[in-house]
């Protein structure tokens, strides 16, 4: 079925849904990669008109992508809680938006609204949103989840710990993780990218992880984010996985380049529950997404990359995760071009993933071939504290020496702290006063790298003169 | 077990020459230093340079002749750095205007060398010409007939695809520069395919990463390629099928243009 708008005389008219969509998204890159954006920005605003005079139910009837030959697809469609739709069923895409907005709109009324919603739904009204409505709405709708650590209750900022090292060497990790420990940062997860994927590897490093979480007494959780088949592996061998990672996307073609399927991701949550690691109400699955992942795999099916983004956030609740992360600049200026196509990127992902339910956090980041820096990162920092976002990735001074790009600072988790008032999790800031990296005000004590007594235990096994 | 007697813990600013991380920075509130925060500016400003600064193919090429190597130049269809960024497609794509400069280069090679500016100008003005040289010498030795060296800007990894299949060449090796980091932004890579032709899928590439000074020197990495090329005339393949029993711990080409954790050009 076709849309159509009339401005001033001139008809634009758009053949299909997705194309509608499309043409309706904030320019971004890849969208121009992929032939699908609006010529300009008078189709673009003919496209958003047309958008939100639609009957939010049309996403109901039509699918962008058909569910016979798309398991995402059909996953969405079995899911769908028409009941927890219906105080909206009748609104069209840009009453909603109004709706959102309005007081009505309060974290009781999101929260059950939910399961009445489809990825596709909160991609269409991100679209009719500005950067305030997006951080305004988000901000109503908190997600809390648990494991040692209470991650996402409101007026509070989690991190993950990111201590990768270009050859996975153990005393390199270390190094990191402990500098990101004294900086206050870790409450979210410490979480390695390995270099490798090979199962020694990933064995030897939740090893390492669970050593310090233990030295440390931390309420904390770790992760070796290797893939899902490799984690159940390490997982049937008895090693100490606390939380088991895999990135996810919105097709199932594109979910089979990360060679996964629902299938696969079912077998691991049942993996990671046996361990029991995990308090029996709590999360333990980590899951990563990325706008435009769907299209560098050639499995976007026209669609565009944001609605592909949103739908895989439909995979990501399947499974009740502890942590969603989206790597808004990881993907290069191919995708999204600029600091201000990554600063909006970074807002609707954490809104469509908070509107769907999913506990959002932001690696808020740039490559060295985008049109982005530090700056740019500063801004959707402090616009992502204000939207309530669960967590962010912090790395030694914002350079990851292993994936080459620059995520956030140990320090801007200081910065949030400090000047957004944004305490880490309850019982990591309980921790963290303990052991003396902060003061009895939550300021930080050092931040040169001096272990203070409490840390002896983890030192130990650092080398050099602490051996 | 008795409480160990040990020095007491040390700084871990006292341990960073164990890593590359900038572990220990020091913090005023939640400030760097200002020391350390103008050196990250610097390494950034570096690397987008390495992004941003035009190869001079001009000064490759006679770098190339004073290396004794003939060369022809080429372009993709990508018309400049901004056009590059945007559109990988036109990257990997031959510029019909250098269909002619590839017919004068002859057909009909053991092995054809690109010299392209990938992601990083400075990674190929650096290391390029020692490296196209080195393995020039080798093929020389193993009797190996070698195309022009083709000088190709505005590039991505698949354009060896059309370049090789013009030139009739058994195996291509592609000598790019590759996405900088902020610790390195002068590191090349290259990328080996058996057979090329359009259209082939990056699993049927081998790749070598992170040559450059502090990385595999230009040495190791001409020894590694030899060794490569040996196995793909033997075994008639490259990529994920090559068997590599006998050879150094190499992996596959990861995937390109930026979508791949290495970030590749």
């Amino acid at each position: 079925m076709a849309y159509a708008t009339t401005l001033e005389g001139t008809r634009f008219t758009f053949p299909d849904l997705k194309s509608l969509l499309a043409k309706a998204t904030p320019e971004r890159s890849g969208d121009q990669l992929a032939g699908l954006a609006a010529e300009g920005p008078v189709e673009r605003l003919a496209a958003q008109i047309a958008l939100a005079d639609l009957p939010l139910k049309t996403f109901l009837d039509q699918e962008l992508i058909p569910s016979d030959e798309d398991e995402v697809s059909d996953l969405i469609a079995r899911r769908h809680d028409r009941a927890a739709f219906a105080p909206v069923s009748s609104l069209t895409v840009g009453a909603f938006r109004e709706w959102l907005l309005s007081p009505a709109a309060d974290a009781g009324a999101l929260a059950a609204l939910a399961p009445g919603l489809t990825p596709e739904m909160v991609a269409a009204v991100s679209k009719l949103c500005r950067l305030q409505d997006l951080v305004a709405v988000a901000a109503k709708r908190p997600v809390v989840t648990r494991f040692r650590s209470t991650i996402g209750l409101p007026g509070r900022l989690s991190t993950r710990n990111q201590p990768n090292h270009p050859t996975d060497a153990s005393e390199g990790i270390l190094l990191s993780a402990l500098d990101g420990l004294l900086m206050g940062s870790g409450d979210a997860v410490i979480g390695v990218n390995p270099a490798t994927d090979s199962l020694p590897d990933y064995i030897r490093i939740v090893e390492l992880l669970e050593t310090l979480r233990l030295r440390l007494n931390v309420p904390t959780q770790h992760c070796c984010l290797g893939h899902v088949t490799v984690a159940i592996a390490a997982m049937a061998r008895g090693a100490p996985v606390d939380v088991v990672f895999q990135s996810v996307a919105g097709s199932q073609k594109a979910n089979a380049g990360f060679g996964i399927d629902l299938a696969t991701l079912r077998e691991a949550e049942q993996a990671g529950r046996a361990l029991g690691r995990c308090p029996a109400d709590g999360q333990f699955l980590y899951f990563e997404t990325g706008q435009g992942s769907a299209l560098s795999a050639d499995a976007h099916w026209g669609v565009d990359q944001q609605t592909m983004e949103a739908r895989a956030y439909a995979v990501a609740r399947e499974y009740s995760p502890l942590l969603v992360n989206t790597v808004v600049g990881f993907i290069g200026p191919e995708y999204l071009y600029n600091g201000k196509q990554i600063i909006r990127a970074g807002l609707e992902d954490h809104f469509c993933g908070k509107l769907l339910g999913l506990p959002m956090g932001v690696d808020v980041c740039y490559t060295n071939h985008a049109d982005a820096d530090g700056e740019d990162m500063d801004a959707l920092l402090t616009l992502l504290c204000a939207a309530g976002v669960n967590f962010v990735i912090t790395v030694p001074g914002a350079d990851d020496v292993m994936l080459n790009y620059q995520s956030l600072s140990h320090h801007d988790a200081v910065f949030a702290r400090q000047t957004l008032g944004r305490p880490p999790a309850p019982e990591f800031e309980a921790w963290l006063r303990e052991v003396g990296v902060v003061d009895g005000q939550g300021l930080l004590r050092g931040g040169a790298g001096e272990l203070p007594g409490s840390f002896a235990e983890a030192s130990r096994l650092l080398p050099g003169k602490a051996a | 077990m008795s409480a160990p007697t040990r020095p007491a813990p040390p700084s871990l600013r006292d341990l960073r020459s164990l890593t590359q991380a900038r572990i220990a920075l020091g913090a005023h509130g939640a400030g760097l230093p200002t020391s350390a925060a103008l050196a990250f500016g610097l390494d950034h400003a570096r690397a987008r340079e390495a992004v941003w600064t035009p190869l001079d193919p001009g000064a490759i090429r006679k770098a190339l002749t004073d290396q004794g190597l003939a060369s022809v130049e080429i372009r993709s269809r990508a018309a400049d750095r901004a056009e590059y960024l945007r559109r990988p497609d036109r990257g990997r794509a031959l510029h019909p205007d250098c269909e002619l400069v590839l017919e004068g280069a002859g057909t009909g090679f053991d092995l054809a060398i690109l010299v392209a500016d990938g992601l990083s100008a400075t990674a190929v003005a650096l290391n390029a010409v020692p490296m196209a040289a080195a393995l020039a010498a080798r093929a020389e030795r193993a009797g190996w007939t070698l195309a022009p060296v083709v000088v190709a800007t505005q590039a991505r990894v698949a354009l060896g695809d059309p370049v090789g299949a013009r030139l009739r060449a058994r195996a291509v090796v592609m000598l790019i520069g590759e996405r900088p980091g902020l610790s390195a932004s002068d590191s090349l890579g290259c990328y080996i395919t058996f057979a090329p032709e359009p259209g082939l899928p990056d699993s049927r590439r081998n790749c070598l990463s992170n040559i450059r000074e502090n990385g595999l020197a230009i040495a190791a990495a001409a020894g590694q390629i030899e060794d490569l090329l040996r196995a793909m005339f033997a075994q008639r393949i490259s990529g994920v099928g090559l068997r590599r029993d006998a050879l150094p711990d190499l992996r596959p080409a990861p995937p390109p243009d930026g979508d791949g954790p290495a970030g590749s050009p």
